[in-house]
């Protein structure tokens, strides 16, 4: 089976300075990929890569496909075609990923009325309010009706990822890019969101490219997972052989840490 | 979209209902002088600089006009002027900012030096090269003058603004999602600017009418028949001790509208924010 991306040799490199060396990695069909690394190791770049968004001034080198699709060098309207189709992405901070001063509703009926276009079908105000009504019941949102004309700043931090998330599947992507989608949310609301996040991705079938700092975070959404360090992939394999067996010293280390702020925790208790 | 916790919705009210007051006066006035006057505006109708009486409630000027007549019909030009200015400069300016804004390293240097240049001119200055450009003084050219002398200080704005709005993660967001850069550009980019934008184009209205009193004052704004507080000042220039009336006048209903715009673009800067809505 073809895979769904194709990271391959990927680097990533402004005029002196490599951000990101020669990483290659993939993701099947309906596969859930994390990426694990402290800030700075390069894994919020390789999502942007994949998105076709990096700044100007860094320059990528190697190859991305993304359903058979070159997207290193490929022209702003082959990507802007893809985006929106085929991947998807939530971002870390939910207050500034959403327009402060559009309602909710409107914000996803945007992505929702782009997917309706391409499909050929009807864009009427009626469909397009119920296409946008269904998205915010299936990321569980209650009295979708309030939502609908309210402004970011009105809703919770966990309402405003679900609204973020209900936007990323708008478009009903096969692949969903959450760049620590948590990291910004207090722990209860991380705990819902990552029990959303996993549900919708199995119900959609849609593959998951999961970013994160967080070793238990990334333990619970990831079938595989890749760790980073100073753009480098220093060790990739399935989640619980990663966790428990690390086979890297910076991994272990990671684990390590991991376990004893767990067990500190546990202690308190 | 900063909120000050001292400016209490009272204290809020009050100064917006006093800027309502104060440019609303003048722009009835103004309205007003399409269809009514005390007397016609060029009617020499009384004594030469009679003190305001109850026949001439500002007095009249050195050739025997009525002064309240001229400062109605100067009011419709300094709005016509003003608001034709701001539109021009708001048009002009809000392109080339967002042009500038979204454009290569090479063109937004360039533009921003040019604007920076443009912006070193004073305003006075710049329209005063248009208007001997268009080598006529006409009304059209005191609004065309001006709105391109505006029109750098909106561009610079717009394009610092622009900048901020686009380096947000909903503007990426919305680029990951597929939407076009038009699409940006009018759904989240102009929305986002615009609270910021409309408070600036609002103080640049009050400049514009003081400027289309200065170019008046030189002689080079909209000619006669039409009456222009700038050119009342100057006209009373040389019986300003003997009569001073005529350049109190003119003068404090320059003050009266400038403040007021002043004030409104305050209250347009708290309307525009939604946290505030409905406070």
């Amino acid at each position: 089976m073809s895979n769904l991306l194709t990271v391959n040799n990927l680097t990533l490199a402004t005029a002196d300075k490599v951000l990101v060396e020669v990483l290659s990695f993939s993701i099947a069909h309906g596969e859930r990929f994390g990426l694990i690394g402290e800030s700075g190791s390069g894994k919020s770049l390789t999502s942007l890569a994949i998105l076709g968004l990096l700044p100007p001034a860094i320059r990528p080198m190697g190859s991305i496909t993304l359903e058979g699709e070159e997207i290193v060098g490929a022209p702003e309207r082959l990507l802007g075609g893809l985006r929106g189709s085929v991947v998807a992405s939530v971002f870390q901070e939910p207050l500034t990923a959403l327009d402060p001063l559009m309602p909710l509703g409107r914000q996803i009926a945007g992505p929702v009325r782009r997917r309706l276009q391409r499909e050929g079908r009807d864009r009427d105000r009626a469909t397009v309010k119920g296409e946008v009504h269904d998205l915010l019941d299936q990321v569980r949102l209650p009295d979708p009706k309030r939502l609908y004309g309210s402004y970011p700043h009105e809703v919770s931090g966990g309402q405003r990822q679900r609204v973020a998330i209900a936007m990323g599947l708008a478009c009903q992507p096969r692949l969903l890019i959450a760049d620590e989608p948590t990291t910004a949310l207090d722990v209860t609301t991380q705990v819902e969101i990552i029990r959303l996040i996993n549900t919708l991705v199995e119900e959609l079938d849609i593959a998951l490219l999961f970013i994160s700092h967080d070793l238990a975070v990334v333990g619970q959404v990831a079938e595989r997972v890749m760790v980073m360090r100073h753009g480098r992939a220093i060790e990739t394999g399935d989640t619980q052989q990663v966790l428990t067996r690390p086979q890297d010293d910076y991994t272990r280390n990671l684990v390590t840490a991991a376990r004893r702020f767990d067990d500190a925790l546990e202690g308190q208790k | 979209m900063s909120s000050d916790p001292h400016h209490t919705p009272k204290r809020k009210n009050i100064t917006f209902w006093l800027s309502l007051v104060l440019v609303g006066g003048i722009a009835l006035a103004g309205v007003l002088s399409f269809f009514w006057t005390p007397y016609a505006l060029s009617d020499m109708v009384g004594g030469r600089l009679e003190a305001p009486n109850a026949t001439h409630w500002a007095g009249t000027d050195r050739l025997g006009r009525d002064v309240f007549t001229q400062l109605m019909v100067g009011a419709r030009i300094a709005l016509i002027v003003g608001l034709g200015a701001v539109a021009i400069g708001a048009a002009i300016g809000v392109t080339t900012g967002i042009l500038a804004a979204f454009a290569t390293r090479f063109l937004d240097d360039a533009l921003a030096a040019f604007f920076d240049i443009l912006i070193a001119f004073p305003t006075l200055l710049v329209a005063m090269l248009v208007v001997a450009a268009r080598e006529e003084s006409s009304l059209d050219t005191a609004i065309l003058a001006l709105g391109i002398g505006l029109s750098p200080i909106v561009g610079r704005i717009t394009r610092i603004l622009t900048k901020q709005v686009l380096g947000q993660d909903y503007i990426t967001a919305a680029r990951v999602s597929g939407t076009s850069w038009l699409s940006i550009v009018f759904w989240h980019i102009l929305p986002n600017i615009v609270p910021f934008l409309a408070v600036n184009l609002a103080l640049q209205f009050g400049l514009a009418v003081m400027a289309e009193a200065s170019l008046s004052y030189l002689g080079l704004g909209a000619p006669p028949p039409n009456a222009s507080w700038g050119r009342m000042l100057q006209e009373a220039q040389g019986t300003v001790y003997t009569a001073p009336w005529g350049a109190i006048f003119p003068g404090l209903a320059l003050f009266v509208l400038v403040i007021g715009i002043n004030l409104m673009a305050d209250g347009l800067r708290d309307s525009f924010d939604p946290s505030k809505r409905g406070v």
